[in-house]
């Protein structure tokens, strides 16, 4: 008895070595990339600390901003796009605003536990660089501390600035559009239809939706930004409802991309009389 | 009597214990067999096989998709393939890494040989496919195969070579692409340069300081217009690969040593900086789509793939940017530039196709049919004429049908678009010229790495920054983990042992003593008895 659990515990040792040598190379599959605990203290430190003096630009200031300068805006989180990992480390993308303007915060290195603390009407510092990338101006590569505070925006109607250059103001800001015709777009066929998963019809469901509506004598093209609201929410799956023709209530950021094209994050039918 | 078995159940209970940790180790983890060939393929059962494919957010290629699944499946009526779309590689790659330790992987993968490289760490994750290309009925040409597919001979050996990693094939080409630089002609003969016959670094540079002038009103005196951004490169990845290729400098070898870090780098990178800085030359990262900048007469040398070819020049068919913001000019495709322009170098890419192991071996077969059907004339010569893509057989390449294709370059404006025509022949012109980079666990992150490295740099030039290319060196280094890049011969640093481990060698350590022990202890009191008796 004694030689065989003598035996029967070599073989667990000679096994449990095994195991720990495959369960090393299972790590580097599933994670091949940096450790998120590695980035956690160089997210959660705030480039500015507490007795450091900081300069707290307006949007005024922003806005005449070059881009590549440092910048240091106080916001409040409006809307998230998403967490994810890139290169190991964590980042999300925000929508912010505070009350006179909006900041979108690009790929900003937080952990998912930080991501999930920055909810609707958080208070944050942020210091970053600004950017431009196809017309949005963003701020990257940006620390951010939690403050002491909360705002939510209220959307602001912009539908007549539509067309306008006034409207490149509101840039990144919660807003309303009222009124909208539902405009055909071409799928692949040729055919009329309301909407497209991908802008030209080549994604599936799960996708960006792309959808045009009309003011007046102008075509617009707004996205339901698939990271922002996926298919299981109200919006996508309102806009995979509409007909050409509909007329239409939105709200959304007021995104930029070659042009203002707004992520929309709700649609309502309009109820005539 | 009773103390004894009272000792035997006590041993037996430590063995349990000690079993314990181990059987909690495999938890979690579905562990795969090796694929044996089936052989008869099963026409009794159904399957359904999942295909991860991407496309360049085109949708005639997800069309192209549909159908090669819909006539496969008219073919094999017992097997159906449901598609998953990605517009990105890197989405794909982190989906199924994701995906392997729960064996929920994918049937059937788009991805590049890099990728499939960290998909091996996972045992039996890839099937190999050498058994497979040689298999008589089901191979490549194989007897039984309902579709005419090519034979090993028929791939194109510079492209079917791409897809050996560590001494056998584990995946097929399926488009191969490379990168190609798009001229606004105009506006380079406007600032008083001819385009050589060959590009070189050099030309590319100097006529970009060139177009930096402005006049009076801030508006650049090239183009008139308040941006110009005469040089943009949409992968710095390529950039840094192919320069240092073009060098025969050090990027890694092919056991995986990280080579890159070098004095050449450094040159290159120096290279770089200063228009990086006068904003001269910029990159996907920073500004975006070579191509919108391109078609806006804001750019003129975009350095993009041939694969997206479509989007390049002022008829391209294809364009993110208004009507009104489109510029008029005539465009031109050349190879990359180059430091010896006698012996050009450029890179081999585009996407292959792997195919993942499953417990059911009549599943893994059908996945190898269907991957194979891509290899088709039909699926080749169709999702090519899509892109500056080339079909990676031969069959295809010396189609009558492909060479109608290519002759009829430049009729119309979509299907043979004179850009996207003249980047096709770029690389069919080039093949003997690709090259690709070695394939190892962590070779995707050394790529990523050496485009880090050009980002980083004109990121401080743009900010005004200090450049230190030993401290870049160290942060790209850490970023993408350079250092811990396991070695061919398999030989590394594992580092501590995990918390788990520790414990579980602890406990044997003390059952092993508190043995020892009581062998000591039981020999001791013989010996006693003895004495005793004796």
């Amino acid at each position: 008895m004694k030689r065989i659990v003598i035996a029967l515990l070599a073989l667990v040792m000679v096994f449990s070595c095994v195991a720990c040598t495959n369960n090393q190379t299972t790590d580097e599959a599933e994670k091949p990339s940096a450790s998120v605990e590695g980035s956690t203290e160089e997210s959660t430190a705030p480039s500015t600390s507490g007795t450091e003096e900081v300069t707290v630009m307006t949007y005024e200031q922003f806005v005449a901003a070059a881009i590549d300068t440092k910048v240091c805006v106080e916001t409040y989180v409006q809307a998230k796009q998403g967490w994810w990992e890139k290169e190991g480390q964590g980042v999300g993308t925000f929508y912010t605003q505070n009350e006179e303007g909006a900041y979108f915060l690009y790929e900003m290195p937080c952990t998912k536990a930080e991501y999930d603390q920055l909810t609707a009407g958080t208070k944050i510092r942020v210091n970053g660089y600004k950017a431009e990338w196809s017309g949005e101006v963003e701020i990257v590569d940006a620390t951010f501390e939690i403050l002491e505070g909360n705002f939510v925006a209220t959307a602001k109607d912009v539908t007549a600035l539509l067309g306008t250059d006034e409207l490149i103001k509101s840039q990144n800001q919660f807003v309303a559009f009222k009124g909208l015709t539902v405009a055909a777009s071409k799928n692949a066929d040729g055919e009329d239809v309301a909407f497209l998963y991908k802008w030209d019809g080549s994604g599936q469901e799960g996708d960006d939706l792309y959808f045009k509506v009309t003011v007046g004598e102008n075509t617009y093209s707004f996205t339901v930004e698939s990271y922002l609201c996926g298919a299981d929410t109200d919006v996508y799956k309102a806009v995979k409802e509409l007909k050409v023709g509909d007329k239409i209530d939105a709200e959304g950021f007021l995104y930029w991309y070659e042009g203002v094209n707004p992520h929309i994050t709700a649609v309502t039918p309009v109820v005539e009389g | 009597m009773k103390r004894m078995n009272a000792l035997r159940i006590f041993a037996l209970l430590l063995s349990v214990l000690t079993l314990l940790p181990l059987l909690s180790s495999c938890h979690g983890a579905k562990k795969s067999h090796d694929f044996d060939l089936p052989e008869q393929f099963d026409e009794s059962k159904s399957y359904e096989i999942t295909f991860w494919a991407k496309n360049d957010t085109n949708v005639t290629q997800t069309r192209i998709y549909e159908k090669a699944i819909a006539d496969f499946e008219a073919l094999y009526p017992n097997v159906k393939v449901k598609l998953k779309l990605y517009t990105d590689y890197g989405k794909i790659y982190n989906d199924v890494i994701t995906n392997i330790p729960t064996a929920t992987t994918p049937n059937v993968c788009i991805t590049y040989p890099d990728h499939i490289a960290t998909y091996m760490t996972g045992e039996n994750t890839v099937v190999p496919l050498d058994s497979l290309f040689a298999d008589p009925k089901y191979g490549l040409g194989g007897s039984d195969l309902r579709f005419d597919g090519p034979t090993f001979e028929e791939l194109v050996p510079k492209f079917i070579g791409e897809c050996k990693i560590g001494g056998g094939y584990y995946a097929l080409p399926y488009m191969r692409s490379t990168e190609a630089c798009y001229i606004n002609v105009d506006l380079v003969e406007k600032l008083g340069y001819t385009l050589p016959e060959k590009l070189t670094w050099d030309f590319i540079f100097e006529v970009s300081a060139a177009a930096m002038e402005k006049d009076a009103a801030g508006n650049f005196k090239v183009n008139g217009q308040k941006v110009m951004i005469p040089f943009i490169y949409k992968s710095t990845d390529n950039m840094m690969i192919q320069m240092l290729k073009q060098k025969d400098a050090g990027y890694s070898t092919a056991d995986g040593q990280i080579l890159i870090f070098n004095d050449t780098t450094k040159e290159l990178l120096e290279m770089v900086k200063n228009p990086a800085g006068a904003r001269a030359f910029s990159t996907f990262k920073i500004s975006s789509y070579p191509g919108n900048f391109l078609n806006k007469g804001q750019c003129i040398f975009a350095i993009d793939s041939t694969a997206g070819a479509t989007w390049m020049g002022s008829d391209a068919p294809l364009s993110d940017i208004h009507e009104s913001e489109k510029y008029d000019f005539e465009t031109k495709v050349m190879t990359i530039p180059q430091f010896d322009v006698d012996n050009p170098k450029m890179i081999s890419q585009g996407p292959s196709v792997c195919v993942f192991n499953k417990e059911d071996s009549g599943e893994v077969l059908a996945s190898w049919l269907f991957t194979q059907y891509l290899l088709t004339n039909e699926v080749q010569i169709a999702y090519a004429q899509t892109e500056g893509y080339v079909p990676v057989t031969l069959k295809a390449q010396q189609s009558e049908e492909y060479q109608s294709y290519l002759a009829a370059a430049g009729s119309d404006n979509d299907l043979h678009y004179s850009v996207k025509m003249d980047a096709t022949k770029l690389l069919l012109d080039n093949t003997a010229n690709t090259f690709v980079t070695p394939v190892f666990n962590g070779s995707a992150s050394l790529r990523s790495a050496a485009g880090q490295l050009i980002e980083d740099v004109a990121k401080r030039m743009r900010r005004g920054e200090k450049v230190d290319y030993e401290e870049i060196f160290k942060e790209v280094s850490a970023l993408y983990r350079l250092d811990q890049i396991e070695k061919g011969d398999g030989k590394r640093e594992l580092g501590a042992l995990p918390d788990g481990s520790k414990w579980l060698i602890g406990t044997l350590i003390v059952i092993w003593l508190a043995i020892g022990g009581y062998v000591i202890f039981e020999k001791c009191k013989k010996f006693k008895k003895k004495d005793l008796t004796s």
